[in-house]
């Protein structure tokens, strides 16, 4: 039995299809950005396994990996701030509440 | 051929993985979905290490599994009071979300199955294949900027955290 590269896709393919269901279902921001890490996190895996199975020779994917791991980083930081500062401007963090772009 | 470790190590993780993410995303409660994400995370970290990238194994877990996680329990418990009813989290449009996720779900298992490309050598063969990436391969790549070096996206990505950090000051801080 070998480990062909359709193995690590399909695990893959689960995270993705779970993070857009959790994207659209959820109503609180902070299990919406769950559902993005989700999906961010598939991606960085094809990333790595398309060069690891296609090119071995190189490590290109292993660089854009790093690269989105940091952008990632980044983007939750700021979106981790944002929502703080809707939670003291409304009370919650509910998306169905949130109506204005200026309170 | 691969050894039967590698292939025990993988149907545990994948499995994990596949059950995690989906409690992820239906879980009532919003700290158990930041726990699931962790164990997800720690999941393709194990990935990564199997495919033969240590240190991008490594990045994942310091970064994702450590600095990531810790950000999304701080804000949970900022913007959450503990034993009241609001830690639990509902959901809506749940019939639009089966058929946008089951329908995205087949197109891809669809496309990954019908690529005559994909359907190539084990696991065992493409790391003999490949030679073991040093830490000094690491480091040049990302300092040179000659071919397959990255030293301008680099530099882009610091200017972008230090954007970041001022950002998250600027947004967060007490009016």
């Amino acid at each position: 039995m070998d480990l062909s590269m359709l193995w690590y896709l399909v695990p893959s393919v689960v995270m993705f299809a779970c993070g857009i269901y959790g994207f659209i279902t959820r109503k609180n921001l902070i299990a919406i950005l769950i559902s993005l890490e989700l999906m961010l996190n598939s991606a960085d895996l094809n990333f790595v396994v398309f060069n690891r199975y296609l090119f071995p020779g190189s490590m290109d994917g292993m660089v854009f990996t790093l690269f989105a791991i940091a952008i990632a980083a980044a983007e939750t930081a700021i979106a981790i701030a944002i929502i703080i500062n809707i939670y003291r401007s409304i009370g919650n963090t509910d998306i169905s509440e949130i109506n204005n772009m200026k309170f | 051929m691969d050894s039967v470790g590698n292939i025990i190590v993988y149907f545990v993780v994948a499995i994990a993985m596949v059950i995690f993410s989906l409690k992820a995303v239906t879980t009532g409660k919003i700290l158990r979905a930041a726990t699931y994400l962790l164990f997800v995370l720690l999941g393709t970290a194990v990935f990564y290490f199997q495919l033969g990238y240590q240190f991008l194994g490594a990045v994942q877990i310091a970064v994702y599994a450590g600095g990531i996680m810790v950000l999304f329990v701080f804000a949970i418990l900022l913007t959450h009071k503990p034993n009241d009813a609001s830690g639990m989290i509902e959901s809506h449009r749940k019939f639009i979300g089966v058929v946008l996720s089951g329908a995205s779900a087949v197109l891809l298992l669809f496309a990954i199955f019908y690529m005559p490309l994909l359907h190539g050598a084990s696991l065992m063969e493409c790391i003999q294949a490949g030679n073991q990436i040093t830490m000094r391969e690491i480091g040049e790549a990302f300092t040179g900027s000659g071919r397959f070096q990255y030293l301008l996206p680099f530099e882009a990505i610091s200017v972008l955290l230090l954007a970041c950090i001022i950002g998250g000051v600027t947004v967060a801080r007490k009016r």
